[in-house]
Parts: structure tokens; sequence; C-alpha cells
């Protein structure tokens, strides 16, 4: 039984971590992209629909990439080339992604999906209790333990992260230096897309192998909001997404015991608990800040 | 900050500054450079040759061109016309990379670092091969102590005083190995004895070949230091001359092109009345981490006196004229305005107690940058009784009038009627947001960096206003980074550091050695025995 929540944890999270990882770069280079939910559903309608026309799961995957890449470059060209709002232009781009992905998934609602393969990694997948909860999953899970320890590094401990950071979080300097702006923030922006679509893929192909309209059912928006309330640090959005994931599978369960609480009282104690632990972990105000992209949202014109 | 402040004394440099200007090889000749922004010729046709070992001054007022011609050497930014030559060489400087490629560096005006990032990781940034963190926080270490600039380089740079996040911009230039460094305003956030250590440094810099491209305000500071200077007005070059041979006044009328009008403090001992403004024990817990606290700051304002208060930016100033200006609430005995506690009070009850407040940043602070002046006038003066406002609508005719006013006596400048306030230069708009509190003759006056970036002729303009109020019965409190402007207005002054201020003195006692002891620190011990 505990290994089954366990389970359910962790394909309830990863599609979070996924998500939340990628806007993290993005953020972290000083753009504010609340196209998430509408980048991460459009990863889901053509990663079923590729999945499902050519039988591969892996292209299925890789199309949903694609896709959220190319809506985020959508969005990095409106924002960073013409200076549109960021706020407007993301919202926009949520809009756009569900009307779009209702209109291509039309054709998928009720199509039986294919589902990503198990892999089970040597040795280490038979050890009792740790091995079928963490060492029997499909490549996705891994993929986004590798991802945030690729962040994580990149962003702290190799140049490329330090201009990332050096960008978000003052550009004049960064442009003073000589340092194209744009094009670190476009590159962001592109990694956060491909996040994003990938997250969309984990649902339609994982999560619920089929395709249904609006399923991402506001997943994108707590991933962007994992990513502030982890103040900008990719190990805390684990924290924070392994928890959102491991409250709303109890929740599930806990409805299903029939407890004499409200079960709307019972839908919101995910967003509570996870909106507590992150606060109460993010106390250190000072950390907060120096982790705070500066210049986060903010249009970037260069005087030349 | 107080460290190396004590055993540096004045630089040396009668030997170099004697030495034939002819004599030093070139190292850039500039010709024919032309800089246009829309209408605006920023550099008309600007021919500069810089020597090898020169310290090379570089004067104008605001608006002459001076940075707009740095930014073409440094390559951010692109000229419409013109050459510049390199070590004999023709060359196009694309972009700062190129610069500092060819050995060009620069330390800026408004500092170029990363708040959130640690003194080495600005420092690799500015570097083309870093090389491991370790080494180079290694190297930083070595360096910056050779050059009496000593860093720690894990430090986070929002942590640092402004003199030690200068140090950080010399020294990431000095890693680059520069033959030509570029100084925008160098010293106008330091203490008089940071300044000196400066001066060393640079000194060095050009026996060891190094040329200094160095812009600044400060006359004083040019004709001690520099070799030979370069005279910008209206983004041309008027003249050339030796500063060590000039005055600071006759360098001074070469700038504006006519006599700078001084500024008198009229007759006599200042007729002091009785107290305006109190400031008790006046404590505030610092905002954010990148604020500094109040601690225990005390003052009297009296009526007819300007009181100053100096100190490096940075160590409590915004947070003081908040407190006092109702922005940031304190408890109401911290602040009295006629003796009256309001420490809790709101900054429209402060006004109506015929208070008045003129903050530091202009143009988002002082004035909405997409409203026209005369709702920019609204904004402030709205239940002050100027009839601005009757039944809750704005009259427009009334606030045209104050505007019109404003305008005349201040000499506000503007190409239209009722332009928006962001459509006015940095100048103007300073004389029109200090215009419209004086306008009022209010009876305490409290303005932070009256004068901040404003050209001499308009500096002069607002100081003679500042002493006119006071002189008039008013008290005028300025809080303000420019020591001769301080010791030009000021009938006392006190100094402020790490939010510590000193007892305001008489301006007569003070010494600028005195003043520069008590910014770098001095005012910490005074205020913690008081």
């Amino acid at each position: 039984m505990f290994e089954a929540v366990l389970l359910t944890v962790i394909t309830a999270a990863t599609p979070l971590l996924i998500a939340a990882v990628g806007e993290l770069v993005v953020e972290r280079s000083g753009v504010l992209n609340l196209g998430v939910e509408g980048m991460m559903i459009m990863g889901a309608v053509i990663g079923f629909a590729v999945a499902n026309q050519t039988g591969s799961g892996s292209l299925g995957v890789i199309a949903a990439i694609a896709a959220g890449m190319a809506m985020s470059a959508l969005f990095a060209v409106l924002v960073l080339f013409l200076v549109a709002n960021q706020v407007a232009t993301g919202l926009a781009l949520t809009i756009l992604g569900i009307g779009l992905s209702g209109m291509i998934g039309e054709a998928f609602i009720g199509v039986p999906g294919l589902d990503l393969p198990q892999l089970y990694i040597p040795v280490l997948s038979e050890l009792p209790f740790f091995g079928p909860v963490f060492f029997q999953q499909d490549a996705l899970v891994y993929l986004s333990f590798v991802l945030v320890a690729v962040v994580a590094y990149g962003l702290f401990r190799t140049r490329i992260g330090l201009v990332l950071r050096a960008v978000g979080d003052n550009h004049g300097s960064a442009h003073a230096l000589g340092y194209s702006v744009v094009r670190v923030r476009f590159a962001a922006i592109l990694f956060g897309g491909a996040c994003a679509g990938l997250a969309g893929a984990y649902l339609s192909l994982a999560y619920t192998p089929q395709w249904v309209e609006n399923m991402t059912a506001g997943r994108g928006w707590i991933a962007l909001a994992l990513v502030v309330f982890a103040s900008w640090l990719p190990l805390r959005v684990v924290i924070g997404a392994y928890l959102f994931g491991a409250v709303s599978v109890l929740n599930l369960h806990a409805q299903a015991l029939e407890f004499d609480i409200p079960s709307q009282l019972l839908s919101s104690l995910p967003y509570l608990a996870t909106i507590l632990v992150l606060v109460l972990i993010s106390a250190n105000r000072r950390l907060t800040l120096v982790n705070t992209p500066a210049c986060l949202g903010k249009p970037f014109v260069p005087d030349r | 900050m107080g460290d190396n402040v004590a055993e540096t004394g004045s630089p040396d440099h009668d030997g170099n500054a004697s030495t034939h200007r002819s004599d030093r090889e070139t190292l850039l000749n500039a010709s024919g450079l032309t800089k246009r922004f829309g209408d605006i010729l920023a550099n008309d046709n600007v021919d500069l040759v810089l020597n090898k070992g020169e310290i090379h001054a570089l004067l104008g007022e605001n608006g002459a061109g001076k940075s707009t011609l740095v930014k073409m050497f440094y390559g951010s930014l692109d000229p419409d016309a013109g050459e510049i030559s390199w070590n004999g060489r023709k060359v196009s400087i694309n972009n700062p990379a190129a610069a500092r490629e060819l050995g060009i560096g620069m330390v800026f005006q408004h500092f170029s670092l990363f708040e959130a990032l640690t003194v080495v990781e600005n420092i690799a940034l500015a570097l083309p091969n870093p090389g491991k963190m370790q080494d180079l926080a290694k190297r930083v270490e070595t360096v910056s102590r050779d050059y009496g600039l000593p860093l720690s380089p894990g430090d986070i740079v929002a942590d640092l005083p402004v003199g030690i996040r200068q140090r950080i911009e010399i020294v990431r230039c000095l890693l680059q190995e520069p033959q030509l460094i570029i100084m925008d305003e160098p010293t106008s956030v330091l203490t008089p004895q940071e300044a000196d250590q400066l001066f060393v440094t640079l000194q060095r810099l050009a026996n060891e070949g190094c040329a200094v491209l160095y812009i600044s305000h400060r006359l004083e500071e040019v004709k001690r230091i520099c070799h030979h200077a370069t005279i910008l007005r209206h983004g041309k070059v008027v003249r050339e001359c030796d500063p060590t041979k000039e005055t600071a006044a006759s360098l001074a009328s070469m700038m504006v092109g006519a006599d700078v009008a001084s500024v008198s403090s009229g007759e006599g001992e200042a007729q002091v009345g009785q107290t305006r403004l109190t400031l008790q024990k006046l404590n505030a817990a610092a905002a954010t981490p990148f604020a500094t606290a109040l601690n225990g700051v005390s003052l009297d304002l009296k009526a007819g006196e300007v009181v100053a208060i100096a100190g490096v930016a940075g160590n409590g100033q915004g947070e003081l004229f908040d407190a006092i200006s109702g922005e940031m609430r304190v408890s109401p005995d911290m602040v009295l305005l006629d003796g009256t506690p309001c420490g809790n009070k709101s900054i429209t009850w402060r006004r109506k107690q015929n208070a008045a407040f003129v903050p530091e940043e202009r143009l988002g602070h002082g004035a909405v940058p997409g409203m026209k002046l005369s709702q920019n006038i609204v904004l402030t003066r709205h239940s002050t009784g100027d009839r601005l406002v009757g039944g809750g609508f704005v009259s427009n005719a009334e606030a045209g009038n104050l505007e019109q006013r404003i305008k005349k006596a201040f000499d506000v400048r503007m190409s239209h009627d009722d332009p928006e306030a962001r459509s006015l230069s940095g100048g103007n708009l300073q004389k029109f947001v200090v215009g419209r509190e004086l306008d009022r003759e209010p009876g305490i006056l409290v303005v932070n960096q009256p004068t901040w970036g404003v050209d001499a002729g308009a500096a002069a303009l607002i100081r003679q206003a500042l002493i006119d109020l006071a002189r008039s019965g008013s008290a005028v409190l300025v809080i303000s980074q420019d020591l001769d402007e301080i010791f030009e207005i000021a009938d006392r002054i006190a100094v402020i550091s790490r939010g510590f201020l000193s007892a305001a003195e008489p301006a007569a006692q003070m010494t600028r050695e005195r003043v520069g002891l008590l910014m770098a620190g001095g005012a910490e011990t005074q205020g913690e025995v008081a």
C-alpha cells in the first residue's frame, strides 16, 4: 500500500518538477513567462498525437519538446525583440495553448494512449521497497532528476550559469560588459519551453496515457508558483514539487476514506501545505533576496 | 571602510605633471568622432589624443558628451563618423569585449556590478578566460592587496559599501592588464581619504605606463592628479589645457563658456529661530538586506538655518529621508514637527504642517515620468492650500498657473508647454522638483541630493534658492554627498555613517578632513557614545 502511494506521488510530482525547473532557468535570466500552462498543454497534445500516429513514445516526447519550444519561441520574439509586456504575453500564450490544444486534440479524445515503458535499472530495481519505488520508473522520471542536477550544477558552477544569473540580476551591466542579453534570454526561454513541453508529454504519455481537453488542469500555474516559493533554487523546487505531489495523493486517499471534512477543504490542502512549507524554508529573507533575479520581468532595450 | 585610510597621504604627482606632453608615446588617437541621438548631436567631430602614462581629464557640463565619447572608446556605442587608432593602427571597437581585448578597461560611474553575485564572480564576468574560480579568487586577493585595494573574493556585492564596490571595478580592470583605464566620476562616491587612496593607485598605474582617461566634475581633483585636460561643450572640443596651470574657476568657466555665478550666503550669521524639526533617537531596522538601519539618530533643525548631512551614498540617507518625510513610518516620538510627535503620520499630514520634501530620485520618485508637469504639481500640493483640488475635482487651470510660475522662477527649459516629466533633461527636471516645493515657501524643507547630476549653472541657482529660503525664516535640511556644496550652503554640518548621525556642528568649525573621518566611521563611534 505504502509503495503504491509513493509511486503515485512520484508520478504526480514529476510533471511539476520538470516544468518548474525549466521556468526557473527562464526567470533566472530575468524573464517572467506566464505561459507555462499553455506550453505544457501543447506538449501534452502534440506528444500524444505523434505517439499515437507513429506508435513511438520517444518520438512523441521529442515532438512535445519541439512543441513547447515553438510556443516559447513565439513568446521570446514578442518579449525580446518587440519588447511586448511579459505578463500580458505570457497570459496570451496560455490562452492560445489551451485553445489550440483543444482544437488539435479533438480527434484524439477517447483514443487509447500509449504508455511509456518502465525502465528497470539493473540490480537496484531488485532492492526491496526502494527498488520498485525508485528504480522501476519510466525514463522521464529519471530524466527529471538528471535535469535538476544539471540545472543546479550549471547555474552555480559553470560560466554559462554565471552569465545567466548576471543577466537576470542586472541586464544593464551585463550589456555594458558585452554580453548579449537578448541571446542569453532567448536560449533560456527556449529551454523553459522545452521543459514545459516535456512536462506536458509526461501527462499525456505516462501520468494518464490519454488525451483529455484541458488536462494540465492548472499544473503550469503551480509550477510557476513553486519557482517563486522555492526562491529560485533548484533543490527547493524538488522539495516543493514532491510535497505538492505527496499531499495531493494523500488527499485522494483521504477522500476515499470519507473523513468528515468537506472535500473542498481537502482539495485545498496541497496548496496550503506547499505554501506553508516553502514560506517556512524561505524565512531567511537575505538568502531569498540574493536569489531573486532583480531584473525579473523588466524589459531590456539596448542603447545602441 | 575605514581600512587603509590613515596611512595614505597625499600622492606625489609633481614629478609627472612637469614632463613634456610631447615626450610621451601616443596610445589612442581619435579623430572626427561624431555621434547623433535623434535630433541631438552628442559628439560633434571630436578629436582626442591619449598618451601612454598620462592621466588625461575629460571635462564638461552634464550633457556635454563625455559619457558618449568614452562609451565609443569602450565599444558600447558605435560612432556615426570618425575613426579611432590604437597604438598607431586603425581599429573599430564594436563591443566591450573587443575593447577589453585591445587593453581598454572602464570603471563605470553607475557601477556595472551584479549585486547578487560574489566579488570573484563579478570579476570573472569581465575576463575572457577567467579559469577556475578558486585560482581566480587567489589572483584577485593578490592583485588587490598588491595595489592597496584589498578585497575578499567570496563576499556578496550587495553587502559591500560603495567604496569597496569601486575597488572591485578597479581590480576587475587591473586583472585585464589594460593599457588604458577610463574612469567616469570615480570619486563621487568616495570619502576624501578613499579618494586619496585612489589617486595613489592611479599615479602608480600612470608610472607603469598605463593611460588614464579621467572624467570628473571635481576640478580641484583634476588639478591635483591630471597631466592634461580636454574640455567638451555641447559635444565639441572647446579647449585643451594643462590643468595644473589653471585654477578651478578658470576650468569651470571653460566648461560653461561663461563665468559661473558664485553662491552667496547673505550677510553675517544666520538668524536662528525656534526648532521646527526634531529627530529623537530615531531607530529603524533595515527594511531589506540591502538597506541600512538607522541607529539613534537625533537632530534639531531650527528656523532660519541650513543644516547639511554629509555622507557617502548608502549610509542611511535614503532611510533617514523616508522617516522624516513619512514614506517610512516610525514611532510618533521619533520625529517631531514644531514639537508635535508625527513619526506615524502620513506624508500629506506633514505637508499640511508646512513641511516640504524633495526625494533623491527625481524621475519615478520625485516625479511620475509619464505625467505632465502640472499633474506632477498636483500630486505633491493637492492639500496644501493651492486650490488645486476642489470638491474632488482637479483644477487644471490652477495647476497650469503654478507650472508657469515654477518654470519662470527656476528657469526650467522645455521644448513645449507642460511636457511629460520624462521628457525633461535631468538637470531641468531637478530644477522643477526642487522648484515645485520651494515655490510653496515651506516652513520646513527637507531635500535629498538637491543638485545631483545637475550642471554648475543650475546647481548654483538651486543652492542660492535654498539659502534664500532659510534666510527668509524657514528651516532647511539638505542631505548631500557633495562636500563642496555642503560647505557652500550649510550653517551646520552633521555626518551620517552606517546609519549613525554625528552631532551637527557649525560649518565654520568643520574641516574636510574631519568630515572625511566622520564619513569613514567616526560618526558611528560618536553616535554610539552619544
